[in-house]
């Protein structure tokens, strides 16, 4: 087992950012001129960390697999962004910011990574106004916030129900005024499917041409991966289709430890599954738990008369309602943390009171808060989700409520990175969804687009400038050398590989297969029995898939289909160390709930005295892992069963 | 429901193109107009036959990644929506289905249904931003905004960049693109520095790729997804009018 050393500061908590930036090492503009950094992922994190590395002078290049850095899946985050600025003067601090997150997380995130966060967290509003995101105000002009799950202040800034969109528009202008500029050169339609290693250092990646085919070399002094979590392992999820783990996953296999892959969010409001064709499932933004009172049936017969479609919701009186979340929680009630209200979902869908055809649904219903604040107001804060859940269940939720149920949405997991967002691969730094470092077991809702523009505009442009003060004298790298040789010949030869073994079987079937694994196995609930039937499954699928696929037309030109195979194909050994390190860590905490674990009351049941830890996960040929642990020290947060009763 | 589907089918960008005809069967009501496409290509895949080349991303209508003109409609014949939220009850059982790439000379086609948009980063990349490094903000509530200026910024911004507006138009023009940016940020006081350098310089941009001009027909506004309204074509008109009297 090898000694993780996360390089975290010395000196008191809410000291250590500062001193690390006061002490950090500075590269001078004339040497940031001949320094390359390369940006793979163009979301809030990575269009974020290009443009302000670009502000500074460094020559930066950027790729993504989309038509245009403006798609990234960060444009797809509805409800809003937290910031502990206290504009409410409800009770907010950097501390309780930092107090909600690491309990949020269920105490299995570094406390100086999330103290750090929340310290820059005002900074990023602050950052965004600038850059004219027009995010929601009051009449006086000032900016407005609301509430969100696993909090009880209002810290959440937002901008109708596209925060995310505007945020990474603002990101993305940062970006185009670098590109225009000339700091920095953007390579859209290109994937990643390689990190070159040159003397135990990142120094370039091996991308495709996603247009013309062409397999491409780029070398640089430091690589940062910014390419999103992997929920798209389950096949449904609330991802974007192109989603992968490929990025971070050919890094692992260079070198670059997968920590805590078992962390995954499944969200609690999202529309339900309806077929066997479908091919994503659409989140309904977690704000929308602020005004809708979640509730299914007391009565099994009325659950029964919904699932056959005899009765409407409305046909349920007040007092055959069971609002599930105000009962179970008092306190945070229907703004308990995402895990928590997934958990509870599950639990009465379970025991037969679920409300679709599937039976795999509960309500959330808006009655209330029309009465109260008038059908106008539920319009104007949530107009463009009703709009949404109109078009694709054909139904009017204002008057009918909205069915709602748990899908995967985020991956708390990622590659392993010390305080500097650097991975075990030296000049590899990781941002955004695409590490694991400060969500623990569980993200609370509006903090993906705290962490990923913490990372981007304000972490990254100090360590990665530490790290590359000791580069100035390293010269531009040529992309011929042996080391770049090997990677690239890596990637042809699978991709050769893709096309030789000309099966019967498209590579959606394998995706949908392993989605089924996953889901049923590694989900919501896990046991040691449905863990190690996964670990059985998936290797056996992965070789089906190595005998049996079939991927049409040619290496060379502008193929979806290619694409998807190399995306499965890592899925496929991915999968295994989700269930792995899921059977490893034999306790529940946050998203990743073991049923032989958990209280009298169903809650998750950590194991601090043997789980306290960060489990990051060595590749060995083969498809094998070898776990190395981080122990997490908790000095200033006491550590304590998470209770939001 | 059984449809027939007539699609472009383009090799390559400077290949000639051509209607294919196929035919689909045992589709939902419920399923979306891009599941109805996913479950073509899974039929021709198993035929050992190319499947038909398209963009797509989240398909929630947000990313802006999907396009396709459907009988004659960028989007399809639904309102206020992108084409990954189309679903198959819009039409009827047994109808024909035509489905091209956006016609627009400068988004040239790159396989099938699939165009290159890449002019549109250039319009933007030529002055739509404000010029702001990171760290130099002050506190944000030092900014003040009128909540219904906030509120119209807000209706510029949702654009998504797709392109239905160019494809919509019978000269390619983008103009409610170009619009929707200039608009959003005049409407902001940190937008007003640069206002006048902005809406020339896009401009300028947006006639060298060679985007058509505006008639104002209105077609733009009717098939964009997210309801931009050619109001901010007018605005876009004073900015740039202004602008030019001050040279």
């Amino acid at each position: 087992m090898k000694n993780l050393d996360a390089r975290i500061p010395d000196g008191p908590l809410h000291e250590k950012w500062t001193r690390f930036k006061n002490t950090c090492k500075l590269v001078n503009p004339a040497n940031k001129r001949k320094l390359d950094v390369i940006v793979v992922g163009t979301g809030l994190a990575g269009a974020s960390a290009a443009a302000a590395l670009g502000e500074q002078g460094y020559n930066v290049t950027v790729f993504c697999y989309q038509d245009s850095p403006r798609r990234a899946h960060s444009i797809a985050a509805q409800g809003g962004i937290n910031a502990s600025k206290n504009y409410p003067n409800d009770g907010d601090s950097i501390y309780r910011l930092f107090y909600d997150t690491i309990k949020g997380g269920d105490y299995r995130a570094r406390e100086a990574n999330v103290h750090r966060l929340a310290e820059v967290s005002g900074s990023i509003i602050d950052q965004c106004v600038a850059q004219g995101v027009p995010f929601a105000r009051d009449y006086g002009g000032y900016l407005d916030n609301r509430s969100f799950g696993g909090a009880q202040v209002s810290r959440t800034f937002y901008a109708r129900g596209q925060t995310g969109q505007q945020l990474l528009l603002g990101a993305y202008g940062a970006l185009n005024r670098q590109i225009a500029l000339g700091n920095v050169k953007m390579f859209p339609r290109r994937e990643m499917l390689n990190v070159v290693v040159i003397d135990g250092k990142a120094r370039g990646i091996i991308t495709r041409n996603l247009v013309t085919g062409e397999i491409e070399r780029y070398g640089a002094h430091a690589v940062i991966l910014a390419t999103g979590g992997y929920g798209n392992v389950y096949f449904l999820s609330t991802n974007a289709m192109g989603s992968n783990v490929s990025a971070a996953w050919q890094a692992h296999r260079k070198g670059a430890f997968f920590a805590n892959p078992c962390y995954t969010q499944i969200h609690p409001t999202c529309i339900p599954v309806h077929g066997d064709y479908q091919s994503k499932l659409t989140l309904m933004s977690e704000s929308l738990r602020n005004d809708g009172r979640i509730w299914v049936p007391k009565k099994k017969e009325d659950a029964e008369k919904l699932q056959k479609g005899q009765i409407k919701p409305a046909d349920v009186k007040e007092e055959d309602r069971d609002y599930y979340l105000e009962r179970r929680y008092p306190a945070f009630g229907n703004l308990v943390p995402r895990d928590v209200a997934s958990r509870a979902a599950k639990e009465r869908a379970d025991a037969g009171f679920g409300v679709n055809n599937t039976g795999l649904a509960v309500y959330l219903d808006f009655a209330d808060s029309i009465k109260r604040l008038g059908k106008h107001v539920i319009e104007e804060r949530y107009g463009n989700l009703f709009q949404m859940y109109e078009k694709i269940v054909d139904e009017d939720g204002y008057t009918q409520g909205m069915m709602i149920y748990p899908a995967v949405h985020y991956t708390m997991g990622g590659l392993w990175v010390d305080y500097h967002l650097m991975t075990t691969i030296p000049g590899l730094f990781c941002a955004g969804e695409a590490n694991f470092s400060d969500h623990g077991a569980n993200r609370l809702g509006a903090s993906a687009l705290m962490q990923g523009l913490a990372d981007g505009y304000f972490v990254l442009p100090y360590t990665v400038g530490d790290y590359l003060a000791t580069e100035i004298k390293t010269p531009r790298f040529k992309t011929d050398s042996q080391e770049f040789e090997t990677a690239h010949k890596e990637v042809k030869d699978r991709i050769d590989r893709f096309f030789s073994v000309n099966g019967n079987e498209t590579v959606d079937s394998f995706h949908k297969k392993l989605g089924k694994i996953m889901w049923e196995n590694v989900g919501m609930g896990r046991t040691e029995q449905t863990l190690k039937t996964a670990l059985k499954e998936i290797p056996e699928l992965r070789n089906e898939f190595w005998k049996n696929v079939y991927v049409p037309g040619k290496p060379d030109e502008f193929n979806q289909e290619l694409e998807k195979a190399g995306r499965v194909a890592d899925f496929l050994e991915l999968g295994e160390l989700m269930a792995l390190d899921a059977l490893n860590r034999r306790e529940s905490c946050g998203g990743h709930f073991r049923e032989e674990s958990q209280t009298e009351e169903g809650e998750a049941l950590r194991h601090d005295d043997q789980f306290s830890y960060v489990a990051a996960w060595e590749y060995k040929e083969g498809v094998k892992f070898e776990l190395h642990t981080e122990p997490l020290k908790y000095e200033v947060i006491q550590v304590q069963q998470r209770n939001y009763k | 429901m059984d449809f027939t589907l007539k699609i472009w089918r383009q090799n390559a960008p400077k290949e000639k193109g051509a209607f294919e005809t196929y035919k689909i069967s045992g589709i939902t009501p419920d399923c979306s107009f891009l599941e109805m496409l996913d479950q073509l290509n899974e039929q021709l895949v198993r035929e050992k036959k190319n499947p038909v080349a398209f963009d797509h991303d989240c398909r929630e209508g947000i990313c802006g990644m999907c396009s396709l003109y459907i009988n004659g409609r960028p989007h399809g014949p639904d309102d206020d929506i992108t084409t990954c939220q189309l679903h198959m009850r819009k039409f009827k059982d047994g109808d024909t289905i035509t489905i091209e790439p956006w016609r627009a000379g400068p988004f040239p086609v790159i396989k099938d249904l699939v165009v290159d948009r890449q002019a549109f980063d250039k319009i933007l990349q030529a002055g739509g931003f404000i010029s702001v490094n990171t760290g130099a903000a002050q506190d944000a509530n030092t900014i003040l905004v009128p909540r219904d200026k906030a509120e119209e910024a807000m209706d510029a911004a949702a654009c998504i960049g797709c392109g239905a507006c160019v494809a919509a138009c019978k000269n390619s023009s983008a103009m409610l693109f170009v619009a929707a940016k200039v608009s959003q940020l005049a409407l902001l006081p940190q937008g007003k520095p640069e206002a006048t350098k902005r809406v020339k310089a896009m401009v300028a941009k947006m006639d060298e790729l060679g985007f058509g001009g505006c008639t104002n027909t209105g077609a733009c506004e009717a098939e964009c997804p997210k309801n931009i309204s050619i109001s901010h074509i007018a605005r876009l008109n004073r900015e740039y009018l202004c602008a030019k009297l001050k040279d």
